[in-house]
């Protein structure tokens, strides 16, 4: 699946997407698999509360099931308008 | 319905009078506009605007749908800039129509909420002290609440 940061939470893993093989099931498990490659993924998902997650361009939440998802993306709250 | 994500400005004048133009059965027509505002201690030199392109005009074509079913509007325009902005300039619209003011007015205030805290944008603060991202504010959050 495709993997995408914005904000933030792209300048601290260094880039913008990448595609990402995983068995994890849920975001969450997701998150732990990224967190423990390195340590800049671990700071940027250092608290997963300070952060949104979409799956598929729709928001989701952490305990969502990535059963089928082609896109994630990780950002921090929005600030439109 | 019209949902714009550009980087280039938008004539405000020009699309407001276009948009009350073609609505002549809607005898009213709300116009909302956002604009970078300097900071009051440490000048800015630009705001940037990143988004997230595919789910953003998604999501904001969302709230336009919402919006114009729960007031009974004759229609929504949305645009939304991205990219470097300074002072001064002006970052988004909205306008709402509708038969009566009441509507108007509240689907306008409703896309603002909705627009500040679901539409995947995030603005940077660039000043001489260096760049900072804008932080969402519990009261952004709350705003959802009393819709």
């Amino acid at each position: 699946m495709d993997v995408l940061y914005f904000a933030w939470v792209r300048e601290r893993i260094g880039m913008p997407r990448e595609a990402v093989q995983t068995d994890a099931v849920t975001v969450r498990d997701l998150v732990a698999e990224l967190s423990a490659r390195e340590e800049r993924y671990a700071a940027a998902f250092e608290d997963i509360s300070a952060l949104r997650v979409a799956l598929d361009q729709e928001l989701a939440d952490f305990d969502a099931p990535l059963a089928g998802v082609r896109e994630v993306a990780f950002f921090p709250p929005m600030t439109g308008g | 319905m019209r949902i714009s994500v550009q980087e280039q400005p938008f004539d405000l004048g020009q699309e407001s009078a276009a948009f009350a133009a073609g609505h002549r059965d809607m005898g009213a027509v709300v116009t909302f506009t956002g604009i970078v505002r300097d900071l009051p201690d440490d000048p800015m030199e630009a705001m940037e605007i990143e988004h997230y392109p595919g789910m953003t005009e998604k999501a904001i074509a969302q709230m336009a749908q919402e919006a114009l079913e729960r007031f009974t509007l004759g229609d929504v325009l949305v645009i939304h800039r991205y990219g470097r902005l300074v002072p001064g300039e002006m970052i988004m619209m909205v306008a709402t129509a509708a038969r009566h003011r009441s509507h108007a007015f509240e689907a306008a205030t409703y896309l603002m909420d909705y627009l500040k805290s679901r539409a995947p944008f995030w603005k940077r603060e660039i000043s001489a002290g260096g760049a900072e991202w804008v932080a969402a504010t519990e009261a952004d959050e709350d705003a959802l609440s009393r819709w």
